[in-house]
């Protein structure tokens, strides 16, 4: 029996697309989704952190302009293992920076396969789809899949709520 | 209508789970292929153990001994690719499978109310009864409602 055309498949034309590790994994993101690269120390001084237990992939906020960005754990946010981060990918048209252990190279794909039926879960809103190169299946991350509206309204009062101040208790005060 | 509506005279692929044989609706059958290389990367669904790239398609290999026997193959000699109709269209799955397989015609008898979901059909070949599989109650699909993040397990299957 021969398999039918595939379905669902997308043509694109030969976009461009970045191959990034985390936590020793191979996903890609499209390029121009990417607004810029830097490295986590020059972030030093710059990000606040945040410290919820029900969004343990966020742990910093970046002031930019007059809005925050948060920083997304990658291995976190596919249930991998941690791994220290050594870029951020800032995302273009997203309150979203993306940790990640380091870029392995910058490519081009032509085609994108609908991930199969099969997959239900999560993992539907973490991927755009999957591509083959060099026969080796990747899975292309959805920009918008990193944080929900929800959530990022969650971290966005988190964030504009004055930081909790802590009382002291004087040696002798209650004598 | 179903194939399983009418259930006479059907053919059928004999496939081997271990020491086991059961049965699938030969139009759910793609073809057979010889084992090859599984590629995983992260996701959420149990089921699924990676995916192999079968005529340049991406197909997602889902262990259904597992249910069926209560433990994995060891030994997963071949992929039975079987397909099923899902929202958008035709969806396949590799099935690891532990032997060869056989094309049958049989009769079979429809699946009661008493019977697991996993059972389709019963069939009767060589003095051995079969349980015929519905591939919807083994095989993960888009029909299974999406979770949402905030629910979601720490753990990963990759």
């Amino acid at each position: 029996m021969r398999f039918a055309a595939p379905q669902k498949t997308q043509s694109v034309r030969a976009e461009q697309i970045i191959l990034f590790r985390a936590s020793s994994q191979i996903f890609a993101i499209s390029s121009a989704s990417v607004q810029e690269v830097r490295s986590v120390d020059s972030l030093a001084g710059a990000a606040s952190e945040i410290n919820e237990a029900s969004l343990p992939k966020v742990r910093h906020a970046l002031h930019r302009g007059d809005r925050h960005l948060y920083a997304v754990n990658a291995p976190l946010h596919f249930g991998l293992r941690p791994s220290p981060a050594a870029l951020i990918f800032l995302l273009r048209k997203s309150r979203v920076a993306l940790l990640v252990d380091g870029i392995e190279k910058m490519t081009t794909m032509t085609r994108l396969q609908a991930l199969p039926g099969a997959f239900c879960h999560e993992e539907r809103m973490w991927y755009r789809g999957v591509t083959v190169l060099e026969q080796n299946v990747i899975p292309v991350v959805a920009p918008d899949g990193f944080l929900t509206p929800d959530e990022l309204a969650h971290l966005d009062m988190i964030t504009s709520q004055p930081p909790s101040v802590v009382e002291i208790e004087q040696p002798g005060a209650n004598a | 209508m179903t194939w399983t509506d009418h259930a006479d005279t059907q053919s059928c692929v004999l496939l081997r789970l271990g020491e086991r044989r059961f049965a699938l609706a030969a139009d759910q059958v793609a073809e057979l292929a010889a084992p090859t290389r599984i590629f995983r990367f992260a996701h959420r669904t149990p089921q699924i153990d990676g995916v192999i790239l079968r005529r340049g398609r991406v197909v997602p290999v889902c262990d259904i001994a597992e249910p069926l026997l209560g433990k994995k193959l060891t030994h997963r000699r071949f992929y039975l690719i079987a397909t099923r109709r899902q929202l958008q269209g035709l969806d396949w799955v590799a099935l690891p499978v532990s032997g060869e397989c056989e094309l049958i015609h049989a009769d079979l008898t429809p699946a009661g109310p008493a019977d697991s979901p996993h059972v389709a059909a019963w069939l009767s070949h060589e003095g051995e009864v079969i349980e015929v599989l519905n591939l919807y109650a083994l095989t993960p699909g888009l029909d299974v409602p999406v979770t949402h993040p905030s629910s979601q397990s720490p753990e990963a299957h990759t």
